[in-house]
């Protein structure tokens, strides 16, 4: 077995592979990255039998945390199962923070956090903001202190999907990119490394001041959504509210009364990025 | 024969956390870990019902104290089904008495 591990924000990852592959292209794209000695979680990359070692090659994920019944992904979609199997074990097994599956981005010491269904546009619009003035903070979970409510980074690679792949190639360092890895479950899907102020202060949290529901390809619009809605799309949206029990409720209750909510409607990045701002200048 | 009367009675008021927000109320149950969101009447249903023991007359009598409930017999086909629903939950228990 090859082995690699990396520290994002509070976790500790140790990845385990079958092949040495998918190890190198997790040490290029997680270069920068901290190498941490006692992992939280193992995933392991292995071949779902013998015979799938060598011919018509295939990766099944397994590791501390499992969903049943995962299929074995295509070998040239190694690195996403790895990226997968990092997930899983965050959606499953974290306890020290509300996970909320968001994006998140940051400025002047205050968090914007968006959510939405795959295909709002979060992951997108998180990377573009990442680009724009704002420090990237994590496009898939954002961690939620349960004592102090604040917003913990978790900046993995930002996994860019179909269209959002050749919006940012245009404008990200090409050595920051992963392969392109066609045909998957979700379409294309190409990794992309957080700006390197990402990476340098993931150890930062900060207060968490407005929450968007983006949705990509309607008309441009905003509509405020008030907390008891808010209530139920954050704990649909949270892999881990009820295993956190009276911490998760109080925790999920706070943020949701504090921080303002609205449902935003765009139909091109930049569209997006204007009604952020408007918004952010209003409300944060 | 004695007939029975159903009586309710409210877990501990310490055995749950109750946040309002706008038109929902979230209402933690410690025992379950179920968090559970309900409309009104039902947290004025809880607040009215204390930790004592009583029939759906009683709940009506005290929550009429504090709020118009417009006509009685509607009202207390009101209170009624909103009390077997809290039962059905297990945020009240249901017991009975001989009358």
């Amino acid at each position: 077995m090859y082995e690699f591990r990396v520290q994002v924000g509070p976790a500790a990852f140790r990845i385990g592979s079958r092949w040495r592959q998918p190890v190198e292209q997790l040490r290029r794209l997680y270069a920068d990255y901290p190498t941490p000695n006692i992992p939280d979680f193992t995933v392991r990359l292995d071949a779902p039998s013998l015979l799938r070692r060598f011919v018509r090659r295939s990766v099944a994920i397994d590791g501390d945390y499992m969903l049943p019944d995962a299929v074995p992904l295509p070998f040239d979609q190694a690195l996403l199962a790895a990226e997968m199997g990092m997930n899983l074990q965050m959606a499953l097994g974290w306890r020290r923070h509300l996970i909320l599956h968001a994006s998140a981005v940051e400025r002047d010491g205050k968090t914007l956090i968006m959510t939405g269904l795959s295909g709002s546009g979060k992951s997108t619009l998180s990377a573009l903001l990442g680009q724009n003035g704002w420090r990237f903070m994590g496009d898939e979970f954002v961690l939620i202190d349960p004592d102090s409510g604040m917003a913990v980074p978790f900046p993995r690679m930002i996994s860019l999907k179909n269209s959002a792949i050749a919006a940012m190639e245009a404008t990200a360092d090409a050595a920051r990119f992963g392969p392109l890895m066609q045909g998957t479950p979700k379409g294309d899907i190409r990794h992309l490394v957080p700006p390197a102020d990402a990476i340098a202060r993931m150890g930062e949290a900060a207060k968490p001041a407005l929450l968007l529901f983006p949705r990509f390809g309607y008309d441009p619009a905003i509509r405020e959504v008030a907390p008891g809605e808010n209530f139920m799309r954050m704990t649909q949206a949270s892999t881990n509210y009820v295993a956190l029990g009276e911490s998760g409720f109080r925790a999920m209750t706070r943020f949701v009364k504090n921080i303002p909510a609205r449902a935003i409607d765009y139909q091109s990045g930049e569209e997006a990025m204007m009604l952020v701002e408007q918004l952010w200048a209003e409300l944060a | 024969m004695p007939s029975q009367t159903i009586l309710y009675q409210a877990e501990p008021a310490d055995q749950r956390l109750i946040e309002p927000l706008d038109v929902i109320t979230l209402i933690y149950q410690r025992r379950s870990g179920i968090t559970h969101m309900v409309a009104e009447p039902v947290p004025e249903i809880l607040a009215a019902m204390g930790d004592a023991a009583m029939d759906a007359a009683n709940v009506l009598e005290r929550l009429s104290a504090q709020f118009d409930l417009g006509d009685a017999d509607d009202a207390i086909a009101v209170v009624s089904a909103r009390l077997e629903e809290l039962a059905d939950l297990g945020l009240i228990d249901r017991l009975t008495r001989d009358v």
